[in-house]
């Protein structure tokens, strides 16, 4: 962990390996599967979800107690966004949207601990999970109605010569979409972390400057502690968003004609 | 993507203090090497445009493979980076673009994210899902009880009215028959005692009238007693009878 350098807090590092994959006979190209810090906090998140879910609800009370309440909040919280913004229909859905709300929003939340990674702040892992709700929404699009689904792209009751304008539009707004779903949450959580980690490193450098450096350190110090306030937000928000959005699109893939 | 750029240039200046930092290392190792290059020595420091930051990948990249960084350290100022770029596995790419990790970062992703869904589905939110559901239906259920316990309540209040009201009309019967009967009584015994006291009545009145009669009688006697006897001061003497008879003239008369 290098001091105050802003970028090492995304360093993936091996913690230990299950050899290589696929490598030829001078071991070199193939697929490292190693277990890296990265991996650790995945499995913790996953970890503490289930753990938590699973263990507060053991009792399954019928007057629920304060931590399994805690679990049922998050559980109507997820059942009503799902329902409200892609009906009854998309409650099919609900496991997986809870899934990937909870994903992101304890990952980030772990992001938040000095030395700890976040682990959507690796492109890698937003693209991955645009994509797989790119192709849930795709493939159950499809499946459910068939040619129908193209009508995403044809917004009814609208003239055929505005059509050819509008058509383009709607593609092009299709395929965005896991560009921006992927990169906005990328975007604000490596962000969000560099201009901590920046500010932070202020601090650092200018009270190691003597009696002047940490009257000095002073205002970056509180920027910190309010940018922390901040992220903890932006955690928070991106996770929201990425599960709301993935909740409009999954909705498109159950009534396309708009 | 700018801000990935402006970073570069940071680190780099921040970096150059510490030893041991391998990802510093490796900034100096591109730079070195887009020394020797050209002079876009610039990309990783100030470049702000969009390409500067994937410009700045694949030169990064480039140096990915031992050989070259080796190589290029060699050329650069500084000799403690080939080795501190090697003993952490840390290309010198900016981690995020490090397509090195890609692999067991999806891999770990779908086994973990995989298991999330699995534990999610099958046992977390079902069992959540029945306990929320199982407390609705209880408070339905209670509710419902509760309705039909008033319901009950209701029937149980309407009928003891009923029973009420109807206690209370037996009662007024009762007393209106006791009454009827008690007046019937008393009109009957009144009755009984008046036809009594009226057949008494009759018989003292006939008793007054013959005891009138009978006195009446007498006063003719007397009268006819009370003439002869004047008549017979006066005159001398008169038959009884025929004092009688003008008595009973002047009676008539």
């Amino acid at each position: 962990m290098a001091g105050t350098d802003p970028i090492s807090q995304f360093n993936i590092y091996e913690l230990f390996s299950f050899g290589t994959i696929g490598a030829d006979a001078e071991g070199a190209g193939g697929f490292e599967l190693a277990f890296t810090n990265s991996s650790l906090f995945m499995v913790l998140t996953v970890g503490l979800i289930a753990g938590y879910l699973i263990l507060s609800t053991r009792g399954r009370g019928l007057v629920p107690s304060r931590l399994q309440l805690v679990s049922e909040i998050t559980y109507e919280f997820i059942a009503n966004m799902v329902r409200s913004s892609a009906g009854n229909e998309g409650m099919k859905f609900f496991p997986f949207v809870f899934s990937l709300f909870t994903f992101i929003l304890i990952s980030n939340m772990f992001g938040m601990f000095p030395y700890f990674i976040t682990v959507a702040s690796h492109l890698i892992i937003t693209v991955a999970l645009a994509l797989l709700v790119m192709t849930v929404v795709i493939v159950y699009g499809v499946m459910r109605n068939g040619f129908g689904f193209l009508k995403l792209f044809v917004p009814s009751g609208i003239p055929l010569p505005v059509l050819i304008i509008v058509v383009p539009i709607e593609v092009l707004s299709f395929l965005s979409r896991p560009l921006s779903l992927s990169l906005r949450l990328f975007g604000n959580m490596l962000a969000g972390h560099i201009v901590l980690k920046v500010f932070a490193g202020f601090v650092v450098t200018l009270t190691s400057m003597g009696a002047f450096g940490i009257i000095g350190a002073v205002l970056p110090f509180g920027m910190t502690v309010a940018l922390t306030g901040l992220e903890f937000l932006v955690s928070a928000l991106q996770a929201f968003v990425f599960t709301i959005l993935t909740c409009v699109y999954l909705n498109d893939a159950i009534h396309p004609g708009h | 993507m700018s801000i990935i750029g402006s970073i570069y240039g940071q680190a780099d200046l921040a970096v150059q203090q510490q030893d041991g930092a391998t990802w510093a290392g490796a900034i100096v190792v591109a730079q070195a090497e887009t020394d020797i290059s050209s002079e876009e020595s610039t990309v990783s420091g100030s470049e702000t445009s969009q390409g500067g930051a994937s410009e700045d990948a694949v030169i990064v990249l480039e140096g990915t493979s031992g050989e070259e960084v080796l190589g290029a350290s060699s050329h650069g100022e500084e000799t403690t980076t080939g080795t501190s770029s090697h003993d952490v596995k840390d290309s010198g790419v900016f981690p995020p673009f490090d397509s090195s990790t890609f692999g067991a970062q999806l891999f770990w992703l779908a086994l973990t994210f995989g298991a999330l869904y699995l534990l999610m589905s099958k046992i977390a939110l079902p069992r959540i899902g029945e306990i929320l559901e199982v407390r609705r239906d209880r408070i339905e259920g209670d509710l419902a009880e509760a309705e039909r316990l008033r319901k009950k309540t209701d029937q149980a209040i309407a009928s003891y009215e009923a029973e009420l009201a109807e206690a209370r009309a037996k009662s007024q019967a009762i007393a209106e028959d006791t009454r009827a009967s008690l007046k019937a009584d008393v009109d009957a015994k009144r009755a009984e005692v008046e036809a009594d006291l009226t057949k008494k009545v009759a018989v003292a009145e006939s008793r007054i009238q013959k005891t009138k009669a009978d006195a009446l009688a007498n006063v003719d006697d007397i009268a006819a007693d009370t003439a002869v006897a004047l008549v017979s001061k006066l005159t001398g003497k008169i038959s009884v009878k025929a004092a009688r008879s003008a008595v009973a003239t002047v009676v008539k008369g």
